[in-house]
This record gives C-alpha cells, sequence and structure tokens, in this order.
C-alpha cells in the first residue's frame, strides 16, 4: 500500500511529467493496464450477473482516479463499441460506503438501446468502463431523515436502493420505507436482497408492486398503510414523470412539498430530421439564448452576437469544433445524429433539432 | 507562369465533387472497430519504440545500442508527429470519442504548439491549398518555391536556406505563424506576435528540457551519448518530415492557383483544386505509414479528416476518377518527386523560372487520358487487389526489363503516374503533368 502510494506519488511528479511529455503518464501506464491511468477514471468490471432478462448488474472496481459518489448520484459511463466510445449515466446501486471502492451498476436495456444492450450482453468480467465524476442533487441530506419513505419505478430503483444500502451501513435508526414499482414480478429489480434487509433491519419495511399484475398504482391509502402517518416523513422518488407528480401531489395533500426529493429520467427526444426545429439554443459560456432559426450552429451562433472561432466552413478543418452539453444536433452532410451529452459537435455543419446548450 | 489547369465543365466539376462526396460518405460511415485497432496499434508501436529507443540510448557508450537507439527514437517521432499527430490533429479520430485521440486537445512529440498547427494547418493550408499569397506553405516565408513569388536577391541562398529548413524542420513549423516575413515587411509588428512567441516558448522549452538536459542529466556519466542520440533523432526526423512535406505540393507538374481562381468556389471547385493541387508518392506499405500517409497527399487532401489509413484503398477510386474526368494525378517515387523539388529549389534561386513550365496550349492536352493503358492498369486494380495495401509502383504489364525486377508487382496501386515514365512516351506524360506535353 505504502509502496503502491510512493510509486503513485512518483509517477505523477513534474520530473516524470516532462519525461513522458507531451502525451502524459496514462498514456503510458494505459499500455500496461487501462486502469492504471493515474489521472482519468477507469473501472474493471470484475462481476456480471442477470436479475432479469432485460437487465445486467455489473460489478466494478474503479481506479484511483475515480472520486467516489454520494447515494443517488449518478455518473457518466463510458464503453467502447465499434471503435466508438459511447457515454451514458447511470446511478450506483450499491452503498456509498461500498468494500474498497465496489461500486454496483445496474443496467435495464431498451429494445433500441446500443449501449444498454451491449453493457447486457457483450460486456464480461475483465472489460474496462471509463467513469465521469458522480454528479448530480439527488442525495440525502447529511442529517439522515428520522423517517423517510424510498419510492422507485423500474430502472429508478438503482439509486434509491443505494441510499438504502447506505443507510444500512450506516446502522441508521430511523423508519425506511421502500417501495418499488415493476411492470411485472419478473421484471422486479432487487427483490430478494431488500427483502432481506428487511428481515435484518427491523427499522425497514418494503413492498414490491406489480403494476400490470393486479397491483395498484401508487394513491396515498397503500402508501399510509404501508409507512403509517406521512407529516413527519421525506420522500425520495426516482421513477417515470408520472411517478414523480403522483408521489409530489400526496406530500402537497399533507404539507410536505419540500420534503420530497426527485429524480426522473426520460430517453432523448429526438426531433426528425428535415424541417428547422424549435426551440431554444444555448450558449453556456456567454450566459446567452436564442431561439433556434435557420442556418447551421456556427451561423446562428453568429447571428446571436457570438464570435465562435471558425476555418473553413465546410466541416474539414475542424476550427470550430465545440463541446455541446445537452441536446439533439445533427451534421448536415453526413445526416448522423448527436444527441449524447458531452458530445464536441462541428458547428459549421451541424444543424439543431431541439434544445441545444453549447460550452461558447 | 502557373501550370495551366485541366479544363473541366461546371457539370463535370459536379459531377466529381459529388462523386467525392459520396465516397466521403461511405468511407466515414464504414469506420469503426478496424479503424480504432489500427491507430491504437501504432501508439502502442510508437510508444514502444520511445521507450526502447531511450532505454539503449543510456547504454549508448556501445555504438550498437546507439545506433539502435537513434533508431528506435527516429521512428518514434517519425510515427508521433506523422502517422499520429499530424492525423489525430487534422480530426481523423474524432469520431472515437476519446479524449486521447481528441483532435483538440492532442499534443505531439515537437516544437510546435498543435493549436498553433490546426489553424496554419488544418484551416489555412488545407483551405486555401496551394493559391498563392493565401497558403503560407507555399515556401514558408522562407524559401521561394513558386515563380509566382517576386524574386528577391536573398533567393539566391534558396538551396542553402532549404538545407537548414530541412535539418530543423520542427523549429520551422514552430516558427510558421510568426509569419516572420510580414514582420520583415513591415506589414505587422514583432510586438503583435509575443503572445504567439510565449506560447511556441512554453512548449519548446520542455521539449528541448526533455532531450538535451533531462534525459542526459539521468543518464550520468553517459549524458552525451544520450544528448547526441536524441539530437540525431531529432534531426533525422527533421530531414524526413521535410523530404515528406515539400513532395506534397511542389513536385513538378502540381498546380498552383490565384486568389481569383480560388474566389467563389464550389465544393466540386474545391476538390478540384486539392487534386491537382497535391502530388503523392509510391512506395510499399511500411514506407506510407511512416510518411504518415502523406504518400497519398491527393486523397489526404481531398479528405483531411479521413483516417489516413484508408487512403491507400481510397486511392484506387480517387485515381479512377481523375481517369474518367480527365484529371492529372501527380505520382511517383520518392526520388523523382523529391528530385524535381530540389529542382525547383535551384531553379527559383534565380530570377523568373518559369522556364521549365509550359506553354498555356498544353492544357488542351489534359482532358483525356488514352483509354488502352487505363483499361489495362485499372482492370488489374480491381482484381488484383482487395483494396487493403498499396504495395508496388509498378503495374506488371507495364514494368520495363529494365527496371529492377524485384518491383514487380501484383497490383496496379499506384500505375497511372508511371505512364509519364520515359518507356511510355509522350502520351502518359499528359497524365501526369500537362505542363510536360509541350515542352
Amino acid at each position: 500500500m505504502l509502496v503502491a502510494t510512493a510509486t503513485r506519488r512518483f509517477l505523477a511528479s513534474p520530473l516524470v511529467d516532462l519525461l513522458v511529455g507531451p502525451h502524459g503518464i496514462d498514456r503510458y501506464l494505459e499500455l500496461i493496464r487501462p486502469d492504471l491511468a493515474l489521472r482519468e477514471a477507469r473501472a474493471e468490471v470484475t462481476g456480471v450477473r442477470h436479475q432479469t432478462d432485460r437487465s445486467v448488474t455489473l460489478t466494478l472496481r474503479p481506479n484511483q482516479a475515480w472520486g467516489g459518489f454520494s447515494a443517488g448520484q449518478f455518473a457518466a459511463v463510458g464503453v467502447e463499441i465499434g471503435g466508438v466510445r459511447r457515454t451514458r449515466t447511470y446511478s450506483p446501486a450499491s452503498s456509498e460506503h461500498g468494500r474498497r471502492g465496489a461500486v454496483e451498476l445496474t443496467v435495464t436495456s431498451r429494445p433500441d438501446g446500443v449501449v444498454s444492450n451491449h453493457l447486457r450482453s457483450r460486456i464480461a468480467p475483465g472489460s474496462i468502463l471509463h467513469l465521469g465524476p458522480a454528479r448530480g442533487e439527488f442525495v440525502l441530506p447529511a442529517a439522515r431523515p428520522q423517517k423517510l419513505v424510498l419510492i422507485s419505478g423500474g430502472s429508478g430503483v438503482t439509486p434509491v436502493l443505494s441510499m438504502l444500502r447506505t443507510l444500512c451501513d450506516e446502522e441508521h435508526p430511523g423508519e425506511v420505507t421502500f417501495v418499488h414499482y415493476s411492470r411485472t414480478r419478473a421484471d422486479a429489480l432487487y427483490r430478494a436482497e431488500v427483502e432481506a434487509l428487511a428481515t435484518a433491519h427491523p427499522n425497514l419495511r418494503c413492498a414490491f408492486v406489480a403494476t400490470r399484475e393486479g397491483g395498484g398504482r401508487l394513491d396515498a391509502d397503500v402508501l399510509a398503510a404501508l409507512a403509517g402517518d406521512l407529516d413527519e416523513a421525506h420522500a425520495a422518488v426516482c421513477g417515470p414523470p408520472a411517478l414523480i407528480d403522483g408521489v409530489r401531489a400526496i406530500w402537497d395533500g399533507v404539507g410536505g412539498a419540500d420534503r420530497v426529493l426527485a429524480e426522473t429520467f426520460a430517453p432523448p427526444a429526438l426531433t426528425p430530421t428535415g424541417a428547422t426545429a424549435s426551440g431554444t439554443l444555448r450558449f453556456l459560456r456567454s450566459d446567452h439564448e436564442a431561439a433556434i432559426g435557420a442556418g447551421t450552429l456556427l451561423e446562428q451562433a453568429e447571428a446571436a452576437g457570438l464570435s465562435p472561432e471558425f476555418g473553413c466552413r465546410m466541416g474539414i478543418c475542424h476550427t470550430c469544433t465545440c463541446r455541446k452539453s445537452t441536446g439533439t444536433v445533427r451534421n448536415v452532410l453526413s445526416g448522423e445524429i448527436s444527441a449524447e451529452e458531452d458530445e464536441d459537435v462541428q458547428l459549421c455543419i451541424s444543424v439543431p433539432a431541439g434544445d441545444v446548450a453549447l460550452e461558447l | 507562369m502557373p501550370t495551366p489547369h485541366p479544363q473541366l465543365t461546371d457539370d463535370q466539376i459536379e459531377g466529381l465533387g459529388r462523386e467525392l462526396d459520396e465516397l466521403r460518405n461511405r468511407v466515414l460511415g464504414d469506420l469503426g472497430e478496424r479503424d480504432a485497432a489500427y491507430i491504437r496499434r501504432v501508439i502502442k508501436t510508437q510508444r514502444g519504440l520511445e521507450i526502447a529507443g531511450r532505454g539503449l540510448l543510456f547504454a549508448g557508450f556501445l555504438p550498437p545500442a546507439w545506433i539502435g537507439g537513434v533508431t528506435a527514437l527516429s521512428l518514434s517521432k517519425i510515427l508521433d508527429n506523422m502517422e499520429i499527430g499530424h492525423n489525430v490533429m487534422h480530426g481523423q479520430y474524432d469520431w472515437m470519442k476519446d479524449p486521447a485521440l481528441d483532435s483538440k486537445r492532442f499534443e505531439w512529440d515537437t516544437a510546435c504548439p498543435s493549436d498553433q498547427w490546426r489553424y496554419s494547418h488544418n484551416y489555412m493550408h488545407h483551405t486555401y491549398t496551394n493559391v498563392l499569397g493565401k497558403d503560407r506553405d507555399i515556401g514558408y516565408g522562407i524559401l521561394r518555391m513558386s515563380a509566382g513569388q517576386p524574386w528577391r536577391p536573398r533567393d539566391l541562398g534558396n538551396p542553402i536556406s532549404a538545407t537548414l529548413m530541412a535539418a530543423l524542420f520542427q523549429w520551422g513549423i514552430a516558427a510558421h505563424d510568426l509569419e516572420v516575413e510580414r514582420i520583415e515587411a513591415g506589414e505587422i509588428a514583432f510586438a503583435d506576435k509575443r503572445e504567439m512567441l510565449a506560447s511556441i516558448w512554453r512548449k519548446a522549452r520542455r521539449q528541448v528540457l526533455k532531450d538535451y538536459v533531462a534525459f542526459p542529466l539521468l543518464a550520468g556519466p553517459g549524458a552525451p551519448f544520450v544528448l547526441s542520440g536524441n539530437a540525431a533523432a531529432n534531426l533525422s526526423r527533421n530531414l524526413w518530415s521535410f523530404m515528406i512535406i515539400f513532395c506534397g505540393h511542389f513536385p513538378e507538374g502540381t498546380h498552383e492557383f490565384t486568389e481569383e481562381e480560388a474566389e467563389n468556389e464550389t465544393r466540386g471547385g474545391w476538390y478540384l483544386r486539392q487534386m491537382i493541387g497535391s502530388a503523392n508518392l509510391t512506395g510499399g506499405r511500411l514506407f506510407h505509414i511512416l510518411s504518415g500517409n502523406l504518400s497519398h497527399q491527393i486523397e489526404h487532401h481531398v479528405f483531411p479528416d479521413i483516417p489516413a489509413h484508408r487512403y491507400a484503398e481510397i486511392a484506387v477510386e480517387v485515381r479512377e476518377m481523375c481517369e474518367r474526368y480527365g484529371v492529372p494525378y501527380n505520382s511517383g517515387p520518392l526520388h523523382r518527386q523529391f528530385g524535381s523539388v530540389i529542382k525547383k529549389i535551384v531553379r527559383l534561386a534565380l530570377p523568373g523560372g518559369a522556364s521549365g513550365e509550359p506553354p498555356p496550349a498544353a492544357a488542351a492536352a489534359v482532358r483525356k487520358v488514352p483509354r488502352a493503358l487505363t483499361a489495362n492498369t485499372f482492370s488489374q486494380t480491381s482484381s488484383g487487389v482487395s483494396g487493403a495495401v498499396v504495395v508496388d509502383p509498378m503495374p506488371a504489364t507495364l514494368i520495363s526489363a529494365s527496371r529492377s525486377p524485384g518491383s514487380a508487382s501484383r497490383t496496379a496501386s499506384s500505375s497511372v503516374e508511371r505512364r509519364g515514365g520515359p518507356r511510355l512516351g509522350p502520351s502518359g506524360r499528359e497524365a501526369r503533368s500537362p505542363g510536360l506535353v509541350g515542352a
């Protein structure tokens, strides 16, 4: 351990940096083993199991460069498919106090999900994934609530399960109720494990509801029957928008709107190609907004009064390449769609296909 | 006097542009695992050579170790600058979305800061290729490389300047954007470039410290061997890259353009200018890799952001298009192309220099390549090679017995230009360089 730390210090020293310049030490270390990188967060897959037909649960061992996470947060996970690094965000399902920093991801695949299907069927122990820093405000307050209801729908189970496992690791004495909605019983994730936790922790109650097999939708009475009086209770909910709206309505009813912590997820909206999209162009660095108009992103940025760097204006010199934080754009030459977060796009040959935020 | 351009109708130019766009989209759509694996393999090789080279130089007091070390480190620097750095910074691997291969972030093992290179090369040179007054790569503001550049007495030193530039090429590239000639002419002030100079210094200082201070010091008593070895590696990289790069646009038969000619150019017109303003080198696979595939300069200028290891297979189609449209395709072995560059450097040391250039009447002769020859060579190309590897310069059927028999090859990959060889007479020359027809 001490030797490892000393070695890392030495490898990160200015002298080594000079000697391995201009590429940097990681470009050499990764040739020995990809996760040896000092500055780039990567994780080795150590376990792969399938709880349901549509999902995969991966156990990861992140390298030293990854800064960990708080229960409920998400992180960008990158995986190379056909030579292209694809990035999606996932919330770890493991406790933030995971043993030796181990992280568990459960990914539910969508029929046309390139990344989720790849993770489900092509990843084996030993595979390397890239990690981004953990982000997100969906986290428990430092002073853990004395009464907490954790509600999840479908694959939204992962961040709330992370909260539950974290509280269990902390021997949290408060009352916790865990409710999970899935379409069918077979789709329910982590049922056995949560029930085992409930057996071990008398202050934890749990319920699994299969909405397409007679299970009732969420309502105040069901919840009260499970969790008791909601007057003092906090809620943490993750799932489709309808579930979140339902929970908010219930807490509004008991005057506790400010005690609801929520996170939703939805697949990125793709605007069809062709006609000019509508929406807003946001230029993050210059803190400026404009309605989407006609022309390329470069032309529209210029029309909005910005002066982005550019060169050939025909897609060959890559001078205008710019980081797109969110949104979907279309390459007018190739027709290719860029929908992922934090992707670089060529402004002079890209048009917006909906709301877009650029690092300009 | 500039070489007269091939006469294509507007429709032909647009047709050519469409075909090239289709080819481009087809290749872009096909990029994947194979290309990622290729560039990573080259990187791994380069890093391995670098470590081996630096390691061997620590034992540099043994002559074989010194020679081996210099060879390995030279190859490492050549691969780093040409097949990796130049190509990655063109955005050829941006589609992989790997930050280590991102055109905007990549740095290379040479004195020139990558962001300055991206501007002067990717934008200025590749957009205004061979446009006199716009493309500063025509002589880099130091040499007289075009008869269209007015002669000054100092151009008498052209051959000496070129030799110095070759030896110090990385510094020439680093100083490229300082536009020394404009400072000299009083068009801009030295102060305008102070910031740029500072940025060059920041990058170059670390390169100098690494090669000439840190590694020699680490070698202790072996310092002189490490120092001289590093200097030799930098020198051989400089000479090699100078040679390859000067063969890109200066060999006999490449076309130059006036600013008016390049004005209001269509996409097809831009493609055409790139094709006739560039020249290829023929050679084996290793030669192409070590040239950063700049030996396929024509394909590179048409598709600067397509992974360069694809150029060999793209060249088959580009050459076929050139045949059909009557566009000259300038290609030849290194000794011939570089020979003609040296001739140009020497000739342009003296005033004028248009002597070897063609009378405008020759332009009409460019239009058609003799069909008999093309049919022959291209049927071979399509049947003989599956498209992957460019090998030998000459189609077997066209090889003369007097040439080295070892070069007889199963492919016709670089055949067109060969018709310019002595055996084939003037009709062959037309395909390569319209300029020589009337000479």
